[in-house]
C-alpha cells in the first residue's frame, strides 16, 4: 500500500481547517460560544496533517519547501498556525482559533485549488546553502507572525467597533477584551519585526558578497515591508500611532506582504545566478 | 386548604413562601435568624412521621423540603414553623405554596437554576440551596431521598445554567458596568478606578468593582468630607475634586455620579488625559443625571463612554435574552424532575415511626420511599 502523497496530506489539513471554520461560523451565527478546546483540537489535527504534507514535500526537494506559490502559501499558513498553537494555549484568546482556522483554510484551499501554483516547482533553490534556506524560512515564518497579527488586529477592530457602537451581544460577546488584543498584537508585531529583521540580516550577508544574486524588486519589497512594520512599531511605542490605527495598518500591511510574495517569488526566476532548477507537475 | 388535602401517604414535598406569594412584611416574619432556625429544626426533627428535612431560608424565600409519611405531618411542621416565627397560621396559609413528588423536585430544580429568583438566573441562590443541603447533612436530617434529590438537582441546575442563556449577561446597572470594564481591560485587579461623586448608584458600582477584584479605588466628590467618608468605607483614597482633571490620566475607569448641574468631565480634560496615556483606553461610566461627561468625549478614539441609558438598555437586553430562554429551561426542568422522581420512587415499605435523623448508609430498598402517582400532582396556593 502506497503512502499518501504530500498533496493529500495538505488536503487533509485543509479539510480540518475548513471543519473548524464551519463549526465556528455555525456557532457565531447561532450566537453561541464554540468550544475552545474542540477548536484547538481541530486546528492541531489540521496542523499535524499540514506538517506531514510539508515534511514529505521537503524530503522530496531536500530542503524547506518554498519552491512555488503553493508551498509559500502553505508555509505561511503553517507558521501562523504554529504561533496560534503557542499563543492560543497561553492567552486563551476567544475566537482566535476560529479566525486562525479561517486564515489557514483560506490559504490552504486557495493554494491547493489553483493548479498553476503547483504546476512547476523549483528544487535546489538554496543551492545547498543552509544560511539562505534559514533566511527564507525565517522570512516566511515572520509572514506567519504577521498573518496572526492581522487576525488579532481584525479582532481588535471588531471589539473596538462593538464598544463604540454599544453592540455587545451576539457574536460580539465572544470577542476578547480590547486591552488583551492590543497587548498580543504588540507582542506579535515585535516578534514579526525581529524575525523578518533577522531574516533580512542573514540574507544581506550573502547579498553583499554578490550584489547581482538578488533581484532589486525582491529587496525593495521585503525591505519595504519590514521598514513599514518597524516604523509602525516605533510609532506605536512612542504613542503616536494609537491601537486602532495600528490595527488598520497591520491589516493593510499584511495584505501588502502577501502581494509582495509575487515579486519575491518571481525574482528567483529572473535571477541570473539562481542555482534553482524547475521540475514540472504537481508534487507527488 | 391544608397539606392533608393533598396527602394520602409518604412523599417528598416542599412547602414554603417566596417573593412571588408573600409581601415583604410577611417575608420579614418568615425569615428566621440562624438561632431560631436551628431551634425550629430541633423541634421539627422530633415530629413523628417526618423522615427527612432541609430548610432553605433566604431573604426572598423560606422553603421546607422533606419526606413525610402523611399530610398531617406537614400540617404539624407548618404549625411549628409558624410558632418559631410568631406568625399566625392563617397568614402562612394565605401565602404558602405546596408541592409533592415530581412537582416538588421540579420546584427545587427551578429554584436552584435561578428560574424562581427575583432576578432571573442569578447565581447566589445556587449557593444558598447548597448551604441548606449542607446544613441538613450536618444535622443528619437527610436520607436516601433528599440526598439523591438535592445532588441530582445540583447537577440539573448546573446543566440548565450552562445549556440555556438564563444566566447570560448582567441585569443590574452596576454589574453591567463591571462587565463592560471586563470587555475593555480583561483583568480588573490592576485597573485604577476613580469614583466621581458620592451618588448611591456610584457607590453600588464601586462595590461591584471591588467584588470583581479592583484594588485601586479613588474617590473624588465636590464635598471633600463626603469623599473622605466614602474613601474610608471602601478602603480607598480621597482626591480633592478640583484636582480631578489634572489626575484624570492616572485612571482607567471613571465612575461618574455627581449631582453637578453641568458636565464635570470636559472634552478638553479627557483629550488631555488621553494624550498622556495614548495607548491605554479610558472608560467613563456616566451614571449622573444630568450627565457628568460631555457627549463629544465619546468621539475620542480611545475613550469609551457609557451613560445611564446605555447601561439600562444593555441590562434590559440581557433580561429579555434571559426571559426568552425561560420556556427552554422550564422544559429541561420538567424532564429532569421526572427522571429524578423515577430514581427516588420505589415501592412503598411499611411505615415507621419518626426515623429522623436518617441513616445515610441505610439501603434505599429498606426505607419507605414514595411512589410515582401515589399523591396528587402539584398544587400551589397563593
Amino acid at each position: 500500500m502506497s503512502l499518501p502523497t504530500d498533496r493529500l496530506w495538505l488536503w487533509l489539513g485543509a479539510a480540518c481547517y475548513l471543519t473548524g471554520l464551519i463549526l465556528g461560523t455555525v456557532a457565531v451565527l447561532r450566537k453561541r460560544q464554540h468550544s475552545r478546546g474542540v477548536m484547538y483540537l481541530i486546528v492541531v489535527a489540521g496542523y499535524t496533517f499540514q506538517t506531514i504534507g510539508l515534511y514529505v514535500r521537503g524530503m522530496e526537494v531536500r530542503g524547506c519547501p518554498l519552491g512555488n506559490h503553493l508551498e509559500i502559501f502553505q508555509f505561511t499558513g503553517w507558521s501562523a498556525t504554529t504561533l496560534y498553537l503557542l499563543i492560543g494555549a497561553t492567552f486563551r484568546v476567544s475566537l482566535l482559533g476560529y479566525f486562525t482556522a479561517m486564515l489557514s483554510a483560506a490559504l490552504a484551499v486557495i493554494s491547493l485549488s489553483i493548479p498553476a501554483w503547483d504546476a512547476t516547482r523549483r528544487v535546489g533553490i538554496f543551492g545547498g546553502n543552509a544560511w539562505i534556506e534559514f533566511h527564507a524560512a525565517l522570512a516566511l515564518f515572520s509572514y506567519g507572525v504577521f498573518a496572526l497579527l492581522a487576525l488579532t488586529s481584525i479582532l481588535f477592530l471588531l471589539r473596538h467597533s462593538s464598544l463604540k457602537n454599544k453592540r455587545l451581544n451576539g457574536a460580539f460577546a465572544f470577542l476578547p477584551p480590547i486591552v488583551d488584543l492590543d497587548h498580543i498584537s504588540l507582542r506579535l508585531l515585535i516578534a514579526g519585526v525581529a524575525l523578518l529583521g533577522a531574516s533580512l540580516a542573514v540574507g544581506s550577508a550573502w547579498w553583499l558578497r554578490d550584489i547581482h544574486v538578488v533581484n532589486l524588486s525582491k529587496i525593495l519589497s521585503t525591505v519595504g515591508i519590514w521598514s513599514t512594520y518597524a516604523l509602525a512599531l516605533g510609532l506605536r511605542l512612542r504613542g503616536v500611532l494609537l491601537p486602532k490605527r495600528l490595527a488598520w495598518v497591520c491589516v493593510a500591511l499584511f495584505a501588502a506582504a502577501l502581494l509582495s510574495l509575487g515579486p519575491v517569488d518571481a525574482s528567483r526566476n529572473s535571477t541570473p545566478n539562481s542555482p534553482s532548477s524547475f521540475v514540472t507537475g504537481p508534487g507527488k | 386548604m391544608s397539606a392533608s388535602d393533598f396527602f394520602s401517604g409518604p412523599n417528598f414535598f416542599v412547602v414554603g413562601a417566596n417573593h412571588l406569594t408573600a409581601p415583604l412584611e410577611i417575608r420579614e416574619k418568615l425569615a428566621l435568624t440562624s438561632d431560631r432556625l436551628a431551634a425550629f429544626q430541633s423541634v421539627a426533627e422530633r415530629i413523628d412521621g417526618l423522615r427527612e428535612l432541609a430548610v432553605l431560608n433566604t431573604c426572598n424565600r423560606v422553603e421546607i423540603y422533606g419526606v413525610a409519611e402523611s399530610g398531617a405531618v406537614i400540617d404539624r411542621l407548618q404549625a411549628e414553623y409558624c410558632a418559631a416565627c410568631d406568625l399566625p397560621p392563617e397568614q402562612l396559609a394565605a401565602v404558602r405554596y405546596f408541592a409533592g413528588g415530581a412537582d416538588a423536585i421540579a420546584h427545587l430544580l427551578a429554584v436552584a437554576s435561578g428560574l424562581e429568583s427575583q432576578m432571573l438566573g442569578e447565581n447566589e441562590i445556587f449557593g444558598q440551596v447548597k448551604t441548606a443541603y449542607q446544613t441538613a447533612q450536618d444535622r443528619r436530617t437527610v436520607g436516601a431521598v433528599l440526598n439523591r434529590v438535592f445532588q441530582k438537582a445540583f447537577q440539573g441546575a448546573k446543566y440548565i445554567r450552562t445549556h440555556t442563556a438564563i444566566t447570560v449577561g448582567q441585569v443590574s446597572i452596576a454589574n453591567v458596568a463591571v462587565d463592560l470594564a471586563l470587555t475593555i481591560f480583561g483583568d480588573l485587579r490592576s485597573a485604577r478606578v476613580l469614583l466621581l461623586g458620592a451618588g448611591d448608584i456610584g457607590e453600588k458600582t464601586a462595590v461591584a468593582f471591588q467584588s470583581r477584584g479592583v484594588e485601586s479605588l479613588t474617590v473624588a466628590s465636590r464635598t471633600l468630607v463626603k469623599a473622605m467618608e466614602l474613601a474610608t468605607r471602601f478602603g480607598a483614597v480621597a482626591l480633592p475634586f478640583e484636582h480631578m482633571p489634572v489626575h484624570l490620566h492616572e485612571f482607567d475607569i471613571v465612575v461618574c455620579s455627581t449631582a453637578a448641574p453641568a458636565a464635570v468631565v470636559t472634552h478638553f480634560a479627557a483629550t488631555t488625559a488621553l494624550r498622556r496615556r495614548p495607548a491605554q483606553p479610558l472608560f467613563f461610566i456616566d451614571l449622573a443625571l444630568p450627565r457628568d461627561v460631555e457627549p463629544n468625549v465619546a468621539q475620542l478614539e480611545n475613550a469609551f463612554v457609557y451613560n445611564l441609558d446605555d447601561l439600562a438598555r444593555i441590562a434590559e437586553d440581557n433580561r429579555a435574552a434571559r426571559e426568552a430562554e425561560v420556556s427552554k429551561a422550564r422544559a429541561l426542568v420538567a424532564g429532569r424532575a421526572q427522571a429524578i422522581w423515577r430514581q427516588v420512587a420505589l415501592p412503598a415499605a411499611a411505615p415507621t415511626k419518626n426515623v429522623l435523623p436518617n441513616d445515610p448508609t441505610m439501603p434505599i430498598a429498606t426505607q419507605r420511599i414514595p411512589v410515582v402517582g401515589e399523591l396528587p400532582t402539584r398544587a400551589t396556593e397563593t
